[in-house]
């Protein structure tokens, strides 16, 4: 046996030696940067678009990662909880907003409509939140409770299921066609903000957002629900032994999860006047995306990273593939968000806030 | 010559200083009992060792090769093996299989063997086969015959605690570490485990190194005992020596079964 | 091997049991309920309209209105269930109880229906549910006025569930053959074209009109009861044995039951060399389209259910290989035109599929599962949408994508048909099945599955994580790249809207639903998602609707699929083994051997 080596005690951080994938890790971040910021570069540059077609773009990603961020809400309190990424949560999305389209036309055929916007909105909202949630109640109860011991796999498979489940029925049901969403005369128009003339519709979308995820956020911290939510989501044992039904709250994560996306449905209307069976899906997708970027199992999380990847998405081509001169870059809004995923994912799966995750029970 | 030396290595969680400027240091063909009450940073301390997890300073030497920072299959290959405090086998796979698992590191056919069936593959699969009957035959009746196709999930717990052993002596270790190697047994399959402990250093010449609470086999089975407690080393020497030392006694708030 | 043994005579014995739990009528009701809303959603997504155009006993008896009958039968025989015989209870025997509450499942399922039909009637509803039509009406009530429909409705659902739970009452021999029989005169019912062409293929043209009212038309009543009878006496012949096929295969040496294995497998390859020549085109066609799936299925097999890592973008393998041949095989590539032979071009097609995988893997590297799952999807949309777009079409040619790939050559045969290219398709699915048994019991083999059950003691036993994951991964997109390709040449040309998610999730419950792990199961997925479907036209309309709700039924009931590997098997229900692990079946002296009530993790 060789001599005992005297080395010298040296602080060592962490275990990552060089291999060949941290210097391919590597070399994808600097390129990512490098793509980005030349890209950027060329496209404010050449005067392509001007001060106010940015601040155009910039509302419309912040009104859609609004919605983002309302759909993520249920992502990552399920998460939070669960541990367990519920992949039907965007048809959950999708059916409260088709109700919330039903809902609005059906009201507009009437003189509510006209004589009291506000009051018809509301009603839409509620129809909305009441079906998401009940949707979402339904899914727990009859698909994922019997799995909630099963290896990690078979909930992420029966959630596969259930979302072409729920997305093939409601095309069956209400036809695979387009469905649009009446208008509004009140939110047709431009409210002068700060100056600058933005389409009320989408200050509507943001202020409502604001709004529910300001109640959302005292709801968890200040009410007895909120604190069992919590509870469980931090350690689901311990909050057993403390007298909280777990069942009740896991229950009620669904619901309440389930209600957000009522409500980014009903404001969906507001911004993209049409829907059909297939629209839960790249939303959904988008709104994991987000729940991630902010830290899984954050709610405040839930709200930075949707309105991030809103406003990425938006600004993003034309700001970075604009300066390549690709042609029809907006086909590549999507790429945008998925690459968006992929480098959260790869380079700080923790998010921006980080994780609140309970305890993994190894 | 020590095969193993641990310089000043130092882990915190957080804010929990797990192991606090450790210093260790084993021999050739020893068998030492590593003792402490629950939290003074026993499997801390093989997990820093095998490369589970990183220390924050200090050095870990094995075999004259500084660890730090390599990954556990590269410490493997290097001769240094180990069990786990709760049995973590490969449930749905055979016993036999658990235990040529450990004998991956041994060999070296590929993909393209596998699928040729190339001269070389199905020369290395036998032997990695008969490696493993011969590991798991070092156990008697146990493990014997028919129980190599079992899943190894129907096992009852004492013969899944000798199959991590097994799986371990597969990878031609130098050093194994076993981590509270009798827990939940009863004092027959203790006494007997004790038995084979002593039979692996003097029959296979393995050095070990066991993580312990129960002071019957500490006391049969080590040449020397180290006692840790909130992460560094409290003293350490002879059974006799530590059993009778204050400064141990007033750590385990004392146990009146184990003080002869 | 030792076989279960009785209790000695030393032993105390006969322990007072205590009489079987009744039937739960409050869960049959419940049951009920849940089948009148499946029921209802059966009707109104138009499933039973669409169904009903198809004729399967002429005249008698169209598919629609048996299809939701059907649903009150099988909620009826789950609610009539004797419940399972419980430790020191006397195992519960079915009785008039038992169709009482099969009756009231299907009962109230009817209720359901009933009051659909009384919606409709009231309301037009067409506005929301598009399906609910005047024609749906006149399905639904019979044509009777609606009093009498209800009643009507909910008297069949009735009898229905009653029927569904008295199956539980018959004896075990009668149930072995009378189920069977009832699902082959359904089969061939379903299948006329299939079974015609058969027929055709085999000369016996007399049995098409004996059984048909023609080529492609529905059973005569006649030819059911034929069928019915002919499978019924068969399967009360063979019926009489105890055990069941797959045990008794079990039970055999290993060398008889290599030398069955082996026997099986050349009577399958025999029979399916004739199939294509058999068949004709189009079943010929179908057959293609599963073998391509079959062989994805079995490279994700290898990673999924061998490393345990779960891609959903896996048709981007798939993807690579179809353009990466198209490209360097059709004149009418749009960047470059080697105009190689597929045969050339196919360590080509190997070699990119493989740099694919290593860039899909390697990020992925150290994620946790579910996000390697996102991650995957990611990237598989990525590929799609890049592979579509406008700015990448100089060389993958955009939404026109590549056309004019030629027949695939070998020396001097051009392949062609639907039937010819089954060999070749055939041929590579063999080779994948070779591979997958070959690295099953090999040193990487044990390193993947080692890895999936828990990595980091995996690690800690030696096997490099790193290489694990990413050789996985690159023999998975190998195998789907010769998918690809083949899908290329056989079609002719790839356009990028086939490359959608949907093919990957197919995939995923191709071998989920047959049984990760085990190549028959995967066989079976197979057949079951992809022939099916495509051999039945008012089906394919609902194909995706079918899978998300066998996904969910699979995993809630059999989670390792049809034909599970048997570990797979084991490891999915250990809960239950694991309390019969002390009776110790293995006829060893329980000594030492502490008893276990461990679930494995």
């Amino acid at each position: 046996m060789s001599e005992a080596i005297s080395v010298p005690a040296r602080p060592i951080r962490s275990a990552s030696r060089v291999t060949p994938v941290t210097i391919f890790l590597w070399g994808l971040r600097i390129a990512a940067l490098a793509v980005i910021l030349y890209g950027s570069y060329q496209s404010i540059s050449s005067g392509r678009l001007s001060g106010a077609q940015w601040r155009d773009l910039l509302i419309f990603g912040a009104s859609t990662g609004s919605v983002f961020a309302l759909i993520a809400l249920g992502y990552t309190m399920v998460y939070g909880v669960l541990r367990f990424i519920n992949f039907a949560h965007g048809e959950v999305f999708m059916v409260g907003a088709m109700m919330a389209f039903y809902v609005a036309n059906g009201l507009a055929a009437t003189s509510l409509w006209i004589a009291s916007p506000f009051v018809s909105l509301l009603i839409v909202f509620v129809a909305a939140m009441t079906t998401s949630a009940s949707l979402a109640v339904l899914l727990e109860r009859i698909a994922y409770r019997p799995l909630r011991n099963a290896p990690r796999l078979i909930p992420l498979i029966t959630s596969i299921g259930a979302s072409f489940t729920i997305q093939y029925l409601v095309s069956g049901l209400v036809g695979p066609s387009t469905k649009d969403f009446p208008r509004m005369e009140p939110l047709r128009g431009t409210i002068n903000v700060a100056g600058s003339l933005i389409p009320t519709s989408r200050v509507v979308v943001i202020v409502v957002t604001v709004i529910v995820m300001i109640a959302l956020y005292l709801f968890v911290e200040r009410t007895r629900t909120g604190k069992s939510m919590r509870a469980v989501s931090e350690d689901q044992e311990t909050a057993a032994l403390m007298g909280i039904d777990v069942n009740r709250t896991i229950v009620t994560v669904f619901a309440v999860g389930g209600a957000m996306a009522g409500v980014a449905g009903a404001l969906w209307g507001l911004v993209f006047p049409s829907l059909n069976y297939f629209s839960g899906f790249l939303p959904g997708i988008k709104a994991f995306t987000a729940a991630v970027l902010g830290g899984i199992g954050n709610i405040l999380g839930a709200m930075l990273g949707g309105v991030s990847l809103g406003v990425v998405e938006s600004v993003g081509p034309s700001l970075v593939l604009a300066g390549y001169d690709i042609p029809a870059f907006s086909q590549l809004k999507d790429v945008v968000a998925y690459a968006a995923l992929v480098m959260v994912l790869i380079f700080r799966p923790t998010g921006i806030l980080g994780e609140r995750l309970s305890r993994d029970r190894t | 010559m020590s095969l193993l030396s641990i310089e000043s290595i130092s882990k915190a969680f957080g804010g929990l200083r797990a192991i606090n400027s450790l210093n260790i240091e084993v021999d050739q063909g020893e068998i030492v009992s590593v003792i402490g009450p629950n939290g003074a940073g026993k499997t801390t301390f093989f997990n820093l060792v095998t490369g589970m997890e990183t220390p924050d300073s200090g050095n870990i030497v094995f075999d004259g090769h500084n660890v730090v920072g390599l990954r556990p299959n590269q410490i493997l290959e290097l001769g240094l093996a180990r069990t786990f405090q709760n049995v973590r086998l490969f449930p749905t796979m055979t016993v036999k299989e658990n235990v040529m698992v450990g004998q991956h590191c041994r060999g070296k056919a590929g993909l393209i063997g596998a699928i040729f069936k190339t001269k070389s593959q199905r020369s290395e699969e036998a032997r990695i086969e008969a490696r493993a009957e011969e590991v798991l035959s070092f156990f008697g009746t146990r493990l014997a015959g028919y129980r190599h196709d079992q899943l190894a999930f129907v096992l009852s717990y004492a013969n899944r605690r000798r199959l991590e052993i097994a799986r371990a002596m597969a990878t031609e270790p130098r050093l194994l570490l076993l981590d509270e190697p009798t827990a939940g047994m009863n004092p027959r399959e203790t006494i007997e485990l004790t038995e084979l402990i002593g039979r692996l250093r003097d029959e296979k010449g393995y050095t070990i190194v066991i993580i312990e609470h129960d002071m019957q086999v500490v006391r049969n089975v080590s040449d020397r005992v180290i006692v840790l407690d909130h992460g560094e080393k409290l003293t350490e020497g002879t059974y006799d020596e530590v059993s009778t030392n204050e400064a141990v006694i007033e750590a385990y708030l004392g146990r009146p079964s184990e003080r002869r | 091997m030792a076989q279960v043994t009785a209790p000695s005579p030393a032993r105390p014995v006969e322990v007072e049991l205590r009489p079987a739990p009744p039937v739960d009528l409050g869960r049959a009701a419940r049951l009920g309920l849940i089948g009148g809303v499946a029921m209802v959603l059966v009707a109104a997504t138009g499933i039973v309209g669409t169904f009903q155009t198809r004729l399967l006993i002429d005249p008698i008896l169209p598919l629609g209105l048996l299809f939701l009958y059907l649903l009150a039968f099988a909620f009826g025989w789950m609610a009539g269930k004797p419940p399972a015989a419980l430790e020191g209870f006397a195992p519960a025997r079915a009785n008039s109880r038992n169709l009482v509450a099969g009756a009231l499942a299907g009962a109230l399922g009817g209720l359901c229906v009933g009051v659909l039909a009384a919606l409709m009637s009231t309301f037009d509803l067409r506005g929301v549910f598009v399906q609910l039509s005047p024609q749906l009406l006149e399905i639904l009530t019979f044509g009777l006025p609606l009093g009498a429909a209800i009643i009507a409705i909910v008297a069949i659902s009735a009898v229905a569930g009653a029927i569904g739970a008295g199956v539980h009452l018959l004896p075990v021999r009668l149930k072995r053959s009378l189920l069977p029989a009832l699902v082959w005169v359904m089969m061939f019912a379903l299948f006329t074209d299939l079974v015609g062409q058969l027929f055709a293929g085999l000369s016996a043209e007399f049995l098409t009109d004996f059984l048909f009212t023609g080529r492609g038309g529905a059973l005569t009543i006649v030819g059911a009861i034929t069928v019915f009878i002919v499978v019924f006496v068969a399967y009360w012949l063979l019926g009489g044995r105890e055990t069941t096929l797959r045990e008794r295969i079990e039970a055999m040496p290993r060398g008889q039951r290599t030398r069955f294995s082996l026997i099986a497998a050349a009577v399958i390859l025999i029979i399916l060399w004739f199939v294509p020549k058999v068949m004709g085109p189009f079943v010929s066609q179908v057959l293609d389209t599963a073998g391509i799936y079959l062989l994805m299925a079995l490279g994700l097999n290898i990673v999924v259910g061998y490393a345990g890592m779960l891609d959903l973008g896996y048709v981007a393998f798939f993807a690579v290989g179809a353009y990466t041949g198209a490209i360097l095989t059709s004149p009418q590539s749009p960047a470059f035109t080697p105009q190689l032979l597929l045969i050339v071009a196919i360590p080509f097609v190997m070699i990119a599929a493989a740099l694919a995988g290593l860039m899909v893997a390697t990020p992925v590297i150290r994620m946790r599962g579910d996000y390697l799952a996102i991650v995957t999807l990611g990237f598989g949309e990525i590929a799609r949408i890049l592979f579509n777009s406008e700015w990448l079409a100089p060389i993958f040619g955009g939404a026109q994508g590549i056309t004019n790939i030629p027949d695939l050559q070998i020396g001097p045969l051009q392949l062609s048909t639907p039937q010819d290219y089954f060999y070749p398709i055939f041929l590579f699915v063999l080779i994948a099945a070779y591979v997958t048994f070959a690295l099953q019991n090999s040193r990487w083999g044990r390193a993947w599955m080692a890895m999936r059950e828990d990595e980091s003691v995996a690690e800690a036993m030696g096997v490099n994580v790193v290489t694990a994951k990413l050789s996985a991964f690159v023999v998975g997109a190998v195998l789907a790249s010769f998918g690809g390709a083949l899908f290329g040449a056989q079609i002719g040309s790839v356009f990028p809207h086939s490359f959608d998610i949907v093919v990957s999730v197919t995939v995923l419950v191709i071998i989920i639903v047959g049984g990760m792990g085990s190549v028959p199961g995967v066989a079976l997925g197979a057949l079951v998602l992809i022939v099916l479907p495509n051999l039945l036209r008012e089906f394919s309309q609902y194909q995706f609707l079918f899978y998300g709700v066998l996904l969910i039924v699979m995993m809630l009931t059999k989670p390792e699929g049809f034909i599970p590997s048997k570990r797979r098997a084991q490891e999915l229900h250990a809960d239950e083994l694991s309390q019969d692990a002390w009776l110790d079946i293995y006829g060893d002296k329980p000594t030492t051997d502490a008893t276990t009530t461990e679930p494995p993790r």
